[in-house]
């Protein structure tokens, strides 16, 4: 696909999927958590856009207030591990030496606990719930942006202006601050933006299996989950919140390849 | 290589040594009482004490660890508080169903993606690039678990085609387990079928533009002929790598398709002690599954170093 085709298509379903986020605390077409039993299991534009749900509630709605949740979960997962991973990142690469290899096994150990399995774990000390979820993939993410920023920071660091700054007195934190992580920016940006893709996939895998939010705040794993039961009946419950997440990570992802093929040029060959 | 082997081999056994300590703080150290929440709110404070005497809950942390260590490299994880059998055999038993699971998964998404991402890079920017590009994009943005329920609803639901769920295990014959891990297996594989094919475009891609084809063609191999015997052979070692790298999230993935089919497997154990706050099953089955992705990762490392001589003599 051509490179303005994936800023702009991506661009524009990322923009979609933020401006719902915003609006919907303030604005949905029914109110997302409002029972209505007499409404309930109704098809598509029979009650509301995309239906109704086993307990009546307007299924656009819930999307809609599902969207905030999600984003916001995702946001402040990538958020805090982009934060944590970078600083350790920097860290192993301008010191080197034993505090580089011990830093990086390190992240080793936390890299062998797939993102469910960690929330299940911390949901068992801890209990279920926003914080736990945000724990949980934040802390898969930790030694993705760490590895990272090493070998992004490693290459930087021959370079001749950073020699040239450590012979003029700089120490080691304002070389890493003021030189690397500058020119490191894009790339951190770039896997930010893939990364919150992933965020929404496992929030929506975590609230699937009820180690997310806890109930009646929307959130579309676990909508997914409900509809199981009435799959036959209601079909469009499954497919909605479906659509929904994939069409979110589709748009995130394409964002994230063409910002990456801007930030680096040597992609821009079509690879 | 002999070096090379060594030293990831002791790091393989400081890894899991690490791994089970963080499992055992997370799981002990952080506040709450298994007793008590095994009991419940209205237990009396005597049979709290004689719980926790009974889980060893009263010994020092250190004394603990030990304890579960070492029973766990002899194979005795203890016993399930709410199955009443040994965790060994309880892990062992829904091994039987994850394990062929994942195989399956692994070899459909190979099936999937190496014959199309070879052909996406051979002729690139054609047809075949295209479906390529669009397959992975979608395979890469949809949930594993959302792909199984789409497809209970129109193979099971609709169609009336293929089980919905449930696992009658390997006594009923393999044709018939095989068929019933097939939609869940299908539903795991297409999300990594999507990140295995970008991959291998790329590395197929990547290996196009050496000189060493350039060469090759120069001497009279024709396009297939090179690619066969030059290009595809070279850009497995990136693909292998991220085979690997995929476990994790294959694993993770495995947790929620076994959710959705109702497969009596490894994640859905984890997670029914974990909804039954059977915290020493959730305990056992965590430290086995990280362990399984730290030795998968380690294998797919050694292979790679069979893959790449390049990398015998260093690191």
């Amino acid at each position: 696909m051509p490179r303005h085709g994936k800023l702009l298509l991506g661009g524009a379903i990322t923009a979609l999927f933020l401006l719902t986020a915003l609006i919907a605390p303030f604005w949905t077409p029914a109110a997302p958590t409002r029972i209505a039993i007499a409404e309930r299991l109704k098809p598509p534009l029979v009650a509301g856009l995309l239906g109704t749900d086993q307990l009546g509630r307007d299924v656009l709605s819930q999307l809609m207030a599902g969207a905030t949740n999600s984003l916001s979960i995702a946001i402040a997962s990538v958020l805090l591990g982009a934060a944590v991973g970078t600083a350790i990142g920097l860290l192993a690469a301008t010191r080197r030496g034993v505090v580089d290899e011990l830093l990086m096994r390190a992240m080793d150990v936390v890299f062998a606990f797939p993102p469910i399995v960690s929330a299940m774990m911390l949901a068992a000390a801890l209990g279920t719930g926003r914080m736990t979820a945000i724990a949980a993939i934040a802390t898969f993410m930790v030694p993705v942006f760490s590895r990272l920023t090493r070998s992004a920071a490693r290459r930087i660091l021959t370079h001749d202006y950073v020699l040239a700054a450590r012979a003029a007195g700089k120490g080691s934190r304002r070389i890493a601050l003021e030189h690397v992580l500058p020119n490191i920016a894009g790339d951190i940006v770039v896997q930010a933006t893939i990364q919150l893709g992933l965020a929404i996939l496992t929030e929506a895998g975590l609230s699937f299996l009820g180690l997310g939010l806890a109930p009646p705040a929307p959130s579309w794993g676990r909508m997914l989950a409900d509809s199981v039961t009435y799959i036959g009946a209601a079909p469009w419950l499954a497919i909605a919140p479906g659509v929904t997440i994939a069409f979110s990570v589709l748009g995130l992802n394409l964002l994230g390849d063409a910002l990456s093929d801007l930030v680096d040029p040597r992609r821009r060959q079509g690879r | 290589m002999v070096a090379a082997m060594v030293k990831r081999l002791a790091s393989l056994a400081a890894t899991l040594a690490a791994v089970s300590m963080v499992i055992f703080l997370v799981m002990n150290v952080l506040p709450g009482d298994p007793a008590a929440v095994a009991l419940g709110t209205s237990a009396q404070e005597d049979t709290l004490a004689a719980l926790r005497h009974e889980m060893g809950l009263d010994q020092p942390l250190p004394v603990r660890y030990v304890h579960w260590v070492g029973g766990a490299i002899t194979g005795d994880f203890g016993t399930s508080a709410t199955y009443g059998v040994p965790v060994r055999g309880l892990i062992a038993d829904r091994l039987a169903v994850t394990l062929p699971l994942a195989g399956m998964a692994i070899l459909l998404s190979m099936l999937l993606a190496l014959p199309l991402g070879i052909l996406a890079a051979s002729r690139q920017n054609g047809a075949a690039d295209w479906i390529a590009t669009i397959f992975s994009q979608l395979g890469v943005a949809t949930p594993n678990f959302w792909i199984g329920l789409l497809l209970i609803l129109v193979f099971s639901t609709a169609l009336g085609w293929m089980p919905s769920g449930g696992f009658s295990g390997w006594n009923d014959g393999m044709i018939n387990g095989i068929k019933q891990l097939f939609l869940p297996a299908v539903a795991l594989a297409l999300p990594q079928a999507g990140v295995l094919t970008r991959v291998t475009r790329a590395a197929v891609l990547d290996v196009l533009s050496e000189d060493f084809v350039r060469t090759a063609r120069a001497k009279g191999l024709n396009r297939r002929q090179a690619l066969f015997r030059h290009v595809v052979p070279n850009a497995l070692a990136p693909v292998v790598t991220i085979l690997g790298l995929q476990f994790s999230f294959l694993v993770a993935g495995a947790v929620l398709v076994e959710n959705v089919f109702t497969l009596p497997g490894l994640g859905r154990l984890a997670y029914q002690a974990f909804t039954q706050r059977d915290f020493l099953v959730v305990q056992n089955v965590v430290l086995f599954i990280a362990a399984l992705v730290v030795v998968v990762n380690f294998l797919v490392d050694l292979l790679y170093l069979f893959l790449d001589p390049r990398l015998r003599s260093s690191r």
